[in-house]
């Protein structure tokens, strides 16, 4: 029996933590200064909209970690003595380590603008952001949000719950075109606008500025435009949280270094989650990838290796999804914001602007690359298979009704895309 | 947009506010043509009148005091006919003195002599409360005077008020039909016009702040439920279920209170069915409002969901045709009054003896109507079950269903989601099941065999039971009232038998299951929390597992609120419905 200790009680660590357990009998300690309890990050929206409170962001109850002997301690980890196998934390409390898990997560991206330590100006990632961001927009009127991404859109849809007017300053020239193509990016833009958001296209921060005590009062851009507001939601990116890592013998670069194994450089400490930077290239993936999934897949290999089964991260096949207000989006495969050379696409529009399905393959070998689908839902278990089995596109086409994952009764679209793809291909 | 919203507010206020008003707005009278119209036996009758005949004519303004003054004149009435039936010490002594410590009927005969018609009571009562065998000797003399003390008593508890006085079930109806029929006032003259200042300004208003939901585009539109006092079990959640429970209350056990709200519906009572309506006609036209009104509001809600605007349609259908109307048309055609969609042991009373002799005195019709219920008990749910699953009743054509889905939807995130709530669903409504059975099985015995003892214990005792504890109390004032305190399927889900029974072939034969979608979720726990069953699908759908319970009535709108495509309703060959957790992620792992 070891003792294995977990920096960060996201799902990488939580995960890891739970696989840990079922597998062996060793001592688990998950050190978090977020939350007492793991909750779910990507649901902290929905406590603000009054979807949920903050109890239902919770997977497990509360009683679950005593149950399973998983220890929680809340409090700040502060310095890794790797040479004495030890954590030092905030309170000066010592625990020593047999395994270190570091799954600290990311931060937000703050680019040196002039103005962003204005009170009324912040990003979202924690549960911290998330009480800053409920007493930054009480009763405020306007709201200007940096950044046409994931947490730009969810800070949009936030904020109009509460009927406050957003405007969103989006450099490329549809939301989110540096992942996604034109034509559903100008479909998401248009449907963003429809709830009321204000989006302004091609357009950067410049600074952000104060008239009186110290807090928001506008923003000027690149284009010498000035938005008077209340608050600054800066959603231009997230990046792997590794100041605890700064001064230490364990190897970092934008993230902590980890191979194949998510072992860092030093022996008996791994990392996982948003925290890494991989060093083994994965065809299709970033070595950076700030996922929730990724960070679930990592803790359950990771458990393996500490449980004397040394396991490689083999993710498959990339993957995402998400919901821009109430379009949702699937992906599987790679599907770049700009064709390359060798592929070839189709894109089906439905002509309500809610549903769209974007198909990329190899124009030589006809191989299916990947898929992107608005509103309408595909199987993943399908969509897995076929890319691992390097299917043709003719292959997906053909097949493209077993994969639908629509609730009963929606309305079909096979037959039209299939018909599209033939007279266009 | 907004401005309506308030207005349709007002007018529903003000609706709401009439309604509450007028059980206070009469007047009341007892005549004699009125008591003559309600007790029917004459002896009765006339004993009634005797008592009530300080109060006749006499005009109250208050429905309390009118039913206090009622509930005085039956109790004197009753008391009187106590002192004059009751056997008394004197003819107990009599029979000793007669009999030398030897029971013989003869002796009986003597001392209650049948000419008289007081002792004609008490020797037929004598008869039929005596279980003393004939020619029985006694030891001494004080023995023989116990046994028949014991047999005075019976009469006296069970035989004196039952035949010549007021039970408590008449008294209950009486009360309720007295003061009916003895009320005047604005709404009994003008019921058309409350009908519309109730109800009509109730359902106007409810459509005009529903309506304009119609401006949001379709979608997901939970936003600031759990900042809505109504909807949190804030104050007004609180005060809704206050009223609630006290409607139910009323309707269940002080009906004589309400009297006016169903002189308001007895138009339209006559207009169905050809006679004056009772309380539980206002109840069904009140309750196939609430879906058809509410029911109108899901479908806005999730219109831009197929699945979820065809079944709201379907139980705003079955409620309004099978549950409402058919039966009363029934009425009307001089049939039993039978839900065709109504199934034991929900319809915990379909083998109770009136129901069976009604059905059977009906020839053809009533013999189809045992046959139909039959065959949906043994046929139809596992049938249907095993090819559509649960749903295809509980949130397709149930009427606690179809109130649960249209006026408890907007308290669907209440319902308690832990393991220990799971644990305790799971013994309560298994055992509610399990009550239904025996107490079916007591009232059949009864019904073949004429013996009201059944093992260990009185059958009537067992359904009256049953009849109040579940039927009324928790099916009605519990299952509804703590809508907006406990979640909209609290009876469905702790206390409703046929859901038990379906829930098990759900379980164990089914072609159904709620799958997951790979490795997609994010557990976010929007399912968990608008699971109305307080399943916690979050647990299944992060580990991709499919959601198989007994509960899951297959609302679908776990799967409507995932914001990631994550979880179907789906059926399918029912090989791997128990499969592992299939979560499509990293090559090797096993999870």
């Amino acid at each position: 029996m070891k003792h294995v200790v977990i920096i960060g009680n996201g799902v990488a660590g939580i995960t890891a933590a739970r696989h840990i357990r079922k597998l062996s009998d060793h001592k688990i300690t998950v050190i978090s200064s977020e939350t007492p309890h793991f909750f779910s990050r990507t649901a902290l929206m929905y406590v603000y909209m009054g979807h949920l409170t903050f109890e239902h962001t919770k997977p497990y109850e509360d009683w679950f970690w005593e149950k399973n002997r998983i220890d929680l301690v809340f409090d700040h980890a502060q310095k890794i003595h790797s040479e004495k196998k030890e954590v030092t934390m905030a309170s000066g409390k010592m625990i020593a380590y047999d395994n270190l898990i570091l799954a600290t997560g990311s931060r937000s991206n703050f680019p040196a603008w002039p103005g962003q330590e204005l009170k009324g100006v912040q990003g979202l990632y924690s549960y911290q952001d998330l009480q800053t961001m409920e007493s930054n927009t009480r009763g405020i009127k306007k709201a200007v949000i940096v950044g046409g991404g994931l947490i730009g859109v969810e800070m949009a849809e936030m904020l109009c719950s509460r009927n406050i007017e957003v405007t969103m300053l989006v450099r490329e020239p549809a939301f989110w075109n540096n992942v996604l193509p034109i034509q559903e990016a100008k479909m998401i833009s248009l449907h963003i606008a429809s709830h009321g958001v204000q989006l302004k296209h091609e357009e950067e921060l410049k600074e952000i500025f104060s008239e009186r005590d110290g807090k928001v009062n506008g923003v000027r851009t690149k284009n010498d435009e000035s938005i008077y507001c209340d608050f600054v939601g800066l959603a231009v990116g997230v990046h792997p949280n590794v100041e605890l890592l700064k001064n230490t013998d364990i190897a970092i670069n934008q993230g902590i270094l980890v191979n194949e194994f998510l072992e860092t450089t030093i022996p008996g400490i791994y990392a996982i989650g948003d925290c890494v930077e991989r060093q083994h290239p994965l065809h299709g993936r970033k070595n950076i990838e700030q996922v929730w999934y990724t960070a679930r897949m990592m803790g359950e290999v990771v458990a393996q290796t500490i449980c004397d089964v040394r396991t490689r991260y083999e993710p498959g096949p990339w993957f995402n999804s998400a919901k821009f207000f109430d379009i949702e989006f699937q992906n599987y495969g790679n599907v770049g914001n700009s064709l390359q050379d060798e592929e070839a696409d189709l894109y089906w529009e439905h002509p309500g602007g809610r549903k769209a399905v974007h198909l990329v393959w190899n124009k030589g070998t006809g191989q299916f690359d990947g898929i992107n689908s608005f509103g309408i839902r595909l199987r993943h278990e399908n969509f897995d298979r076929w890319l691992r089995e390097k299917r043709s596109v003719d292959f997906v086409m053909d097949h493209l009704h077993e994969a639908n994952f629509d609730p009963e009764f929606s309305e079909r679209h096979e037959a039209e895309i299939r018909n599209l793809f033939y007279t266009a291909v | 947009m907004k401005a309506l919203k308030i207005f349709g507010l007002i007018v529903f206020s003000i609706g709401f506010f009439f309604f509450n008003a007028t059980p206070f707005w009469a007047d009341y009278r007892l005549t004699p043509s009125i008591i003559e119209k309600k007790i029917t036996d004459p002896k009765k009758q006339d004993l009634f009148m005797r008592h009530a005949a300080p109060v006749m004519g006499h005009l109250f303004t208050s429905n309390h005091r009118f039913v206090a003054v009622l509930s005085d004149v039956f109790n004197k009435a009753n008391k009187q006919q106590l002192e004059l039936y009751q056997i008394t010490q004197e003819d107990i002594e009599q029979i000793l003195e007669r009999s030398r410590n030897k029971f013989t009927t003869p002796e009986i005969d003597s001392v209650f002599r049948t000419s008289n018609e007081i002792a004609a009571f008490k020797n037929n009562a004598f008869r039929s409360f005596s279980n003393i065998p004939e020619g029985e000797a006694f030891e001494s003399r004080a023995a023989f005077r116990a046994r028949l003390q014991e047999v005075a008593e019976k009469v006296e508890k069970y035989g004196i008020i039952n035949q010549a006085g007021f039970d408590r079930y008449a008294i209950k109806d009486l009360k309720y039909s007295l003061t009916k029929a003895s009320s005047s006032g604005p709404v009994k003259s003008a019921p058309g016009m409350f009908l519309i200042l109730t109800f009509g300004l109730c359902i106007a208003g409810a459509m005009l702040y529903i309506t304009p939901k119609l401006e949001h585009q379709p979608g997901i539109r939970n936003n600031r439920i759990f900042f809505n006092p109504m909807k949190n079990t804030g104050w007004l959640g609180i005060l809704t279920g206050t009223w609630l429970i006290l409607f139910y209350i009323l309707l269940y056990f002080f009906a004589e209170y309400m009297t006016n709200w169903v002189i308001m519906v007895d138009p339209v009572s006559q207009l169905i069915n050809g006679h004056e309506a009772g309380k539980f006609f206002l109840y069904g036209f009140l309750y196939t409002l609430c879906i058809l009104v509410m029911g109108v509001r899901f479908i806005i809600h999730y219109r831009h969901s197929k699945y979820q605007v065809l079944r709201t349609i379907s139980v705003m259908f079955f409620q309004t045709a099978f549950a409402f109307l058919i039966p009363e048309i029934l009425v009307r055609l001089n049939k039993p009054y039978y839900d065709f969609k109504n199934i034991w042991p929900l319809d915990y009373s379909f083998f109770f003896d009136y129901r069976l002799s009604e059905m059977i005195d009906h020839g053809t019709l009533g013999i189809f109507m045992i046959g139909w219920g039959l065959m949906l008990i043994i046929i139809g749910v596992p049938v249907m079950v095993y090819f559509f699953g649960k749903r295809w009743y509980c949130s397709w054509v149930c009427g606690c269903g179809g109130l649960a889905e249209t006026l408890g939807d907007p308290y669907r995130q209440l319902s308690q989601k832990s393991l220990k709530a799971w644990r305790v669903e799971r013994w309560m409504v298994h055992s509610v099941l399990l009550f239904a059975v025996v107490m079916t099985i007591g009232v059949l015995y009864t019904w073949f065999t004429t013996s009201s003892r059944f093992l260990f214990i009185d059958t009537y005792t067992l359904r009256e039971i049953y009849g109040v504890y579940i039927g009324a109390a928790f099916a009605g004032v519990i299952g509804t009232g703590f809508y907006p305190l406990m979640g909209n399927r609290v009876w469905c889900r702790y206390g409703c038998p046929l859901a038990a029974y379906i829930g098990l072939v759900q379980r164990f034969k089914s072609r159904f299951r709620i799958t997951t979608n790979g490795g997609q979720c994010i557990s976010c726990g929007n399912c968990s929390t608008y699971c109305e069953m307080g399943i916690d699908v979050r647990w299944y759908a992060q580990r991709g597992q499919n959601v198989i319970r007994a509960s899951c009535v297959g609302c679908g709108i776990c799967s409507a609120v995932c914001p990631r495509g994550v979880l179907n309703l789906e059926v399918k060959d029912e090989k791997g419905r128990f499969g592992a957790p299939v979560l499509t992620g990293n090559n090797h792992v096993k999870i």
